[in-house]
């Protein structure tokens, strides 16, 4: 028996939240006293014995190439090929893009019970419950899987990473790859830019910053912190930034360590796509803004006077010049 | 060309969460309910679209819920789309809600299923993938855009930092979000017309469900924000570093 953890990849690298997938299925392995395993599709840089140190006993791989290019039908059709020959019990997937399209099909492959957004370890004592955001933030709720399998896809930032000693087991699988029915054009990614979705610090804008020309504010922040960047709604409504940028209750919902909010008074709708994130920053001129009430820390202030001064205390903090 | 586009009610972006009944009871006295903004925004209205560019489309609702959603449908079909389906059962279990979808979908042989990418409350982006698997189609999650030539589908859809362009052959499966269509508001006509236009009610079908709510919870207040003199930013830099340690 075992848990089995989907670990993705994109062009052949590992992504950060399948390292926290792979260090939360080890726990409920550990927990459920069975095999922590995982499966990699697709031709992958890493080293998969090294998947060990987040406590993987096992990989599992199948390196046919067609599995380079990401598609939800074959990828369902191949995970659940693993998770009959790895007796899973438990199946674990990063609430990501690609987990997102996956789990709910391996859900009814299985007719394993789903739980989308975990954001703690299931509770095993009576049945098994596992919490998860709801209310986009706002709340959550403890859910109840009936079924002999489970699907548990973990929120981003929620689980953190465990390194230990330890090599995995690297195991072949021959499987039948069915031909996929969509067909990937092409691929656009913005280079250097860090991945909002997985980030650990963001900065973020909001309309006090009255034009997208003051950006640079935001994103000399962000570049001196290591940070993503990101943005309201009516600054992406207004096309001041692209609208992958925009966080928020109908935006990207985010759990960052570090959340920088620059001009942002904080509106509901915009605190239930950030309120999860662990420590909370507001800049902002107005007192009264109801982002304060929210935050661990804040300055009030004119954010194009004191925004500058804080990229210049973190690169003196850093050592940059 | 058929469409089915799935719609849920939500409560509304402002509305305060509280629970009742031992937290195990999402607190609805007081709470304006809302067509959930990815199906409205951009499934919705991108259907209204398709349906705008080739008018012999059909564009068919569907919602699992109580009479009580019917007000929402009726918006829904004051924006647009022929007729609705509700099928009449309380269920808050995905996998029992993509079946009786599934059993309406199958009677219907449509070319294209459109969902939003997520409800606001339950966030559990998972009927349009479960949809797509019961039906064996390919299933396409999170666009930002959809385009149809003949019977091929181009659609964008989002990835770690950037974004994928697909091609798929029709009959398919689409989750929405932002980017696909702009909000429209109902005009006259269509409040007028909404009232006209079908609204059928089935009884489920038996299905199965596979979880269960068994309590709510509200996350933990903050402890208070700590405030920094506008004029010692190497004093909030300093406290992020020793005290919250995050950078």
């Amino acid at each position: 028996m075992s848990v089995l953890v989907f670990i993705d990849q994109a062009d052949g690298n590992i992504k950060k939240s399948s390292f926290e997938a792979a260090s939360y299925g080890a726990k409920v392995a550990e927990n459920l006293n069975v095999s922590a395993e995982g499966i990699v599709l697709g031709a992958v840089k890493d080293d998969l014995a090294a998947l060990g140190k987040y406590g993987l006993k096992k990989i599992y791989t199948v390196k046919n190439e067609s599995l380079n290019n990401f598609d939800d039908q074959v990828f369902t059709q191949v995970i659940a090929e693993a998770a009959k020959k790895s007796d899973s019990k438990v199946i674990v997937f990063s609430n990501n893009f690609n987990g997102k399209a996956i789990a709910p099909r391996l859900s009814v492959k299985l007719k394993a019970g789903l739980v989308s957004g975990a954001t703690a370890l299931p509770q095993t004592s009576n049945g098994f419950v596992v919490k998860k955001s709801v209310f986009s933030g706002k709340a959550f709720a403890n859910v109840s899987i009936k079924t002999e399998i489970k699907i548990i896809s973990l929120n981003a930032n929620a689980y953190k990473i465990v390194e230990r000693e330890g090599t995995a087991e690297v195991e072949d699988l021959n499987v039948e790859i069915p031909a996929a029915k969509v067909k990937i054009k092409e691929v656009n990614k913005v280079s250097g830019e860090i991945p909002l979705a997985e980030a650990e610090l963001v900065v973020s804008g909001g309309r006090g910053l009255k034009g997208p020309e003051n950006w640079n504010i935001v994103t000399d922040l962000a570049k001196a912190l290591g940070a993503a960047t990101s943005c309201s709604r009516p600054v992406s409504d207004s096309d001041w930034r692209p609208h992958h940028e925009h966080v928020g209750q109908t935006g990207l919902t985010i759990a960052p360590n570090l959340y920088f909010a620059i001009g942002i008074s904080g509106a509901i709708q915009h605190l239930a796509g950030v309120n999860r994130s662990k420590t909370i920053v507001v800049i902002n001129k107005d007192p009264e803004a109801p982002f304060f009430k929210a935050a661990d820390y804040g300055i009030v202030g004119d954010a194009f006077e004191v925004v500058p001064k804080i990229t210049e205390a973190v690169k003196k903090l850093k050592g940059i010049s | 060309m058929k469409i089915l586009v799935c719609i849920s009610k939500t409560p509304d972006t402002t509305a305060k969460i509280a629970f009742t009944d031992n937290n195990t009871k999402f607190q609805e006295t007081g709470v304006q309910f809302i067509l959930n903004p990815y199906d409205e925004w951009y499934a919705l209205v991108r259907a209204i679209e398709l349906k705008e560019a080739d008018p012999s489309t059909v564009l068919h609702l569907i919602n699992v819920g109580g009479a009580d959603n019917d007000p929402i449908i009726r918006k829904a079909l004051a924006l647009g789309g022929d007729e609705a389906i509700r099928v009449n059962s309380d269920s808050r279990d995905d996998f029992y809600i993509a079946s009786q979808i599934v059993e309406v979908a199958k009677q219907n042989n449509y070319d294209l299923i459109l969902t939003g990418k997520e409800t606001i409350d339950y966030n559990g982006s998972s009927i349009g993938g479960m949809i797509a698997e019961l039906l064996d189609l390919p299933f396409i999650s999170l666009a930002t855009k959809f385009s149809l030539q003949g019977n091929t589908a181009t659609v964008e859809r989002e990835i770690e930092g950037g974004e994928e362009v697909d091609e798929a052959s029709l009959p398919l499966v689409v989750s929405c979000q932002k980017g696909m269509a702009e909000q429209r508001i109902p005009n006259m006509r269509g409040i007028m017309g909404a009232r006209t236009k079908p609204l059928k009610v089935l009884e489920p079908v038996q299905a199965d469900t596979f979880t269960e709510i068994s309590s709510f919870e509200l996350p933990p207040a903050k402890a208070g924000v700590k405030l920094v003199p506008a004029d010692q930013p190497e004093e909030l830099v300093r406290l992020l570093h020793e005290e919250a340690k995050v950078i």
